[in-house]
């Protein structure tokens, strides 16, 4: 697998998500939100957690205008890997290559804390490392982590078995407690709590590892 | 010239800053208010001739997220 990270001014988590990366086996770039192309042979992005662009405007919102967001679109376009964490699901969020928002926290306060996920789909190359309905504890840390879609948009998520992730007990007033998301091709994963923070003992869990060698599983370059 | 965009939580939107807001002010006294919405209002300052409608299509690309938000536009 090779993994290229976004870096942004003000991304904090990408290093983090880089190490997760190496250690299920991938070759990571990282590469800076000015580039205007992805290096070659790339099938997996990762768009790192943080506060790009200061959270000006709306969290994620100018990083989704950025110049290598729209080769990372691209890339989705053409069937490629995108993950998501935090600020990055923010950010897909306002690509659109996910739908939905990410709202302020309905209690108004930044959260960082380990909380219980259930895997609410192991039918995806992010999640096939778990047994649906299973429960892990993942790291959260943002302020603006309220998932929010119309109605609509809820009910065809559940009904196309889109939801990865939901919290055991939802931090953050996010609709139908809603953690994470796929794309309707299941290889865009946006979510909001951290599992590359989940990735070392040193971390204090490793919950999250399962998720990176599963892709990385999927990912084998030929 | 100039335009100013006003960009609000649509409604139906939980406005949870809009909320802390109201209690703020009936805890001190301030009886009465019924809601509190919190928006933003951004001001632009535009070459000659620009028109509403560019100033509309910032708004779609990049100034509102219309799933959450509305906005509107202002000429002056």
């Amino acid at each position: 697998m090779h993994a290229a990270v976004i870096v942004f001014p003000g991304s904090n988590c990408d290093r983090d998500l880089a190490v997760a990366f190496e250690a299920a086996g991938a070759r990571v770039s990282m590469v800076w939100h000015k580039d205007t192309t992805l290096p070659e042979g790339v099938d997996m992005v990762g768009v790192p957690g943080g506060f790009s662009y200061g959270d000006y405007l709306r969290c994620g919102a100018i990083a989704a205008n950025s110049p290598i967001c729209r080769e990372v679109a691209a890339h989705a376009e053409r069937g490629g890997y995108v993950m998501g964490v935090c600020n990055g699901f923010q950010v897909l969020t306002e690509t659109g290559l996910l739908p939905g928002a990410l709202l302020r926290n309905a209690g108004l306060k930044y959260i960082c804390k380990t909380v219980g996920l259930k895997v609410a789909t192991a039918d995806s190359d992010y999640t096939s490392g778990y047994e649906a309905g299973s429960v892990i504890d993942i790291p959260i840390a943002h302020h603006d982590g309220n998932y929010f879609a119309d109605s609509e948009t809820i009910a065809r998520l559940h009904a196309e078995d889109r939801v990865a992730f939901k919290y055991t007990e939802n931090p953050n007033g996010a609709q139908a407690d809603i953690a994470g998301i796929l794309s309707e091709n299941r290889r865009v994963l946006g979510m909001m709590p951290h599992p590359e923070r989940a990735a070392d003992a040193g971390h204090g869990g490793t919950d999250g590892t399962a998720l990176f060698r599963a892709l990385a599983g999927a990912l084998v370059t030929a | 010239m100039k335009a100013r965009v006003h960009v609000m939580l649509k409604n139906g939107v939980l406005d949870p800053q809009g909320e802390a807001v109201r209690h703020a002010l009936g805890a001190m006294g301030f009886d009465g208010v019924k809601g509190v919405r919190q928006g933003k209002v951004i001001e632009l300052d535009l070459d000659e001739g620009a028109s509403q409608s560019d100033v509309e299509t910032m708004c779609e690309k990049l100034l509102a997220n219309t799933v959450i938000e509305s906005y509107s536009v202002e000429m002056i």
